[in-house]
């Protein structure tokens, strides 16, 4: 124990933190957001967010009962891209196209046969337009197999038709393409911002709400102190909830760790000083919980969300998105993070973006100094 | 404030106990201005936010060209890419160490690698290979840019001596595929998004608002003196169901006019049946917001409780990512999830001119869920209260 004789700033922050921790501890509700809903995050992206090729549901119609059209025919059912659910008239499945039972309707048409006979034979393909990427997908494996049929039956004629130029490509730190492998270390960052900014959101506009804030104010502590003394045990927290995800990141869903443990917690630090900065400048300012929640969402969880390169390009949005980006931390956040899993450390890609994080954490600290200071005049 | 009924309703159908009840919430919900304020403004902000932010096309992309080549071949092949109206820049690299800098920092997103002999070997119809590095961090772009690079290679190979000789000999024959995609013919990607948002900020908002509602109540110990008034508690969680409810309603009425108007999506649908499902669905998320609105002791719990509910209640929605992707036993999960079965309705109404059968049939399970999640928040609370 710290003796509050000969070390009174001291003893006054022990006991102001260890007010915090134990207001931490006792809240299962702050358990839930630190641990149960990361591992949720984690197995939802990891399982349940899946961008990668699966197969999709198809009906099919052939018209025509020539050999090609069953040999065609049977290149589709045994395709992995495609599961044939249904076979039938097209007009019954175009019932099921609007029913959501099938996303897309394979069409071998009559005379098919002869067609190909004379150099021709169409394939026609009909997709649910209202899921574009899947429809995308489908319309590129439906021409992917009537292509590779089509490959096949020349080269049993004895006709070569190997491209002139093959394109040979390589994924780089990720060549199996697995979209996990992006979606899992990102979700760490959704998580350090729910702590960083969601959590802090609240602690500040409680105390305001009930009162207890006034009572602080009587005693000998600063502001400063004060806000620090909110900090520190979710910085805590934060890191604790980062380490936690790391682990499952690692041996549960198999993501390559290629980096070092020291660049990680680093990162980590770092990103969670603008993160607690936002939480507490949101909280301090507006001093109601149902709008401080609210506004959190908005300012912290969403953008880092939409606008931090995590799911969509931020080169592929328009100029005012963009230029939106550059304020928002986690954009910073989301390369450092990728890298150090799947590539490995590049200092040179880490330290300019951890200064950019600090610069932001220095403005957010002191505007919820400011704030806290005023209000109280 | 005050808050008056409209004559039909003061005169009929809602008791007078009923009738103040809600009053009372609504002005519980929109005293606060800056409360009513967070009701509207987040809603308007996000679906502004999400229709320009969720691209799924890949444009301004950066590649990097390592020619060692120079002939005539890989400069058609370099200058097809720069032609490509999704380039934004093709940046020459001098080496290899150069190309894995560009990588590793991500300044380009791809490089093509033209070895020497590369003119050489197309010109004297010999296979000829050029290699592509990828930055597989961001594998979603890189596999699309990955297909666009592969459509170019193909059209200047289709060109080559080799290629027009192939093509001869398989009789000139296209690709064999037409493609037509019904609903949305140009794939657009804000026609799926503009639909499911509604679903998502529907949720969102409701469950934000009933969520706090007895939570409040319970941190102010405002609960009490409403427990002994002569309302019955019945009435009470009607009460509290009601703000929910209407501002549910409202967002998703602004959105439905705004989505056409703004984006240009068809609304193809019956509008009756969209509301009929969406009171269904309103109800459902009413229920489950009730339900942790009961169990939380204060607002900040009922608040978390909210948030750790919703995230995953919007992966498992089929926004994300459609639901066919995922595993069985996630699919199983997402039957219990009402934003899945409404996300279906609202897409079909807008796009689809879903017909009522199939609107019925993705609207009962709201209403069985919404009737257990009402009927077990009702039970809790009374129990609760004992």
């Amino acid at each position: 124990m710290i003796d509050p004789a000969s070390h009174p700033r001291l003893a006054r922050f022990a006991a102001m933190m260890s007010k915090e921790t134990r207001q931490i501890l006792r809240d299962p509700s702050t358990f839930l957001i630190a641990f149960l809903l990361p591992v949720m995050l984690l197995f939802l992206m990891g399982y349940g967010v899946n961008l990668d090729a699966t197969s999709t549901r198809v009906g099919m119609a052939v018209e025509d009962d020539s050999g090609e059209a069953s040999s065609l025919a049977g290149a589709y059912a045994s395709s992995r891209y495609f599961d044939v659910v249904e076979t039938g008239p097209l007009q019954r499945l175009r019932k099921s196209l609007v029913s959501d039972d099938i996303r897309a309707i394979i069409v071998i048409p009559q005379d098919f046969g002869r067609d190909v006979a004379a150099g021709g034979g169409e394939v026609r393909v009909i997709t649910d337009g209202s899921l574009p990427n899947t429809a995308s997908f489908v319309a590129g494996q439906a021409e992917g197999v009537r292509a590779t049929w089509a490959a096949q039956r020349a080269s049993d004629r004895g006709m070569a038709a190997d491209p002139p130029i093959d394109l040979l490509s390589r994924f780089w730190f990720n060549p199996e393409l697995a979209s996990r492998n992006f979606l899992v270390p990102g979700s760490i960052a959704i998580v350090m911002t729910m702590i960083g900014s969601l959590l802090t959101a609240l602690v500040v506009a409680r105390e305001w709400e009930r009162g207890t804030l006034e009572a602080l104010m009587a005693t000998p502590i600063g502001m400063g102190e004060f806000l620090l003394t909110k900090v520190i045990p979710y910085f805590a927290l934060g890191i604790v909830s980062m380490a936690l995800c790391t682990l499952l990141a690692i041996f549960v869903f198999g993501v390559p760790f290629r980096g070092s443990v020291f660049a990680l917690f680093l990162i980590a630090s770092v990103y969670l000083v603008p993160a607690l900065g936002q939480g507490l400048l949101i909280s301090s300012a507006l001093k109601n919980q149902f709008v401080a929640s609210q506004v959190a969402l908005l300012t912290a969880f969403l953008p880092t969300m939409l606008l931090s390169g995590f799911v969509f390009e931020i080169a592929s949005m328009p100029k005012p998105i963009q230029a939106l980006t550059y304020i928002v931390p986690a954009r910073y956040l989301i390369p450092q993070i990728q890298t150090v899993f799947i590539a490995g450390d590049d200092w040179g890609l880490f330290l300019p973006d951890m200064a950019i994080l600090l610069a932001f954490g220095a403005v957010l600290f002191g505007l919820c100094l400011r704030f806290t200071r005023r209000r109280i005049a | 404030m005050s808050f008056r009924w409209p004559e039909f309703l003061r005169k009929s159908l809602i008791g007078p106990r009923l009738r103040a009840i809600f009053a009372k919430e609504m002005l519980a919900v929109l005293r606060d201005p800056r409360a009513r304020l967070i009701l509207v403004t987040p809603p308007l902000i996000q679906f502004f936010l999400f229709s320009f932010a969720s691209t799924m096309e890949v444009t301004n992309i950066r590649v990097g060209v390592l020619d060692l080549d120079g002939g005539q071949w890989s400069r058609e092949i370099v200058e097809r890419i720069e032609g490509s109206p999704n380039m934004r820049e093709v940046r020459a690299l001098r080496s290899d160490a150069a190309l894995k800098t560009a990588i590793d920092r991500q300044e380009v997103i791809a490089v093509l690698r033209f070895g020497p002999e590369f003119s050489a070997d197309v010109a004297a119809g010999r296979p000829a290979s050029v290699g592509a590095v990828y930055d597989g961090r961001r594998s979603n772009a890189a596999q699309i840019v990955s297909s666009y690079m592969q459509r170019i290679v193909g059209d200047v190979s289709a060109q080559t001596p080799r290629g027009s000789a192939i093509a001869v000999r398989l009789e000139g024959r296209g690709s064999g595929t037409a493609v037509r995609h019904w609903f949305n013919p140009n794939l657009d990607y804000i026609w799926f998004v503009m639909p499911a948002l509604i679903a998502i900020i529907a949720a969102v908002s409701s469950i934000a608002v009933v969520s706090q509602s007895v939570a409040r109540e319970r941190e102010l110990g405002t609960l009490d003196q409403l427990l002994v008034s002569p309302l019955r508690t019945h009435e009470i969680l009607i009460g509290k169901m009601f703000p929910p409810i209407v501002v549910g309603l409202f967002n998703v009425t602004m959105f439905v006019i705004l989505t056409p108007l703004v984006f240009g999506v068809p609304l193809t649908g019956s509008v009756p049946l969209f509301y009929l499902s969406l009171f269904f669905y309103l109800l459902a998320l009413t229920g489950i917001g009730m339900l942790i609105s009961v169990v939380s002791a204060t607002q900040q719990q009922a608040f978390l409780g909210m948030f750790a509910l919703t995230v995953p209640m919007i992966i498992l929605s089929g926004y994300a990512s459609p639901v066919d992707n995922m595993p069985g036993w996630l699919q199983a999960i997402t039957w219990l999830n009402p934003p899945t079965w409404f996300l279906v309705v609202s897409e079909g109404t807008f796009l689809k001119a879903m017909p009522a059968s199939d609107i019925l049939s993705n609207t009962w399970p709201l209403a069985v869920q919404a009737a257990v999640s009402l009927w077990a928040a009702s039970a809790l609370f009374r129990s609760r209260m004992e």
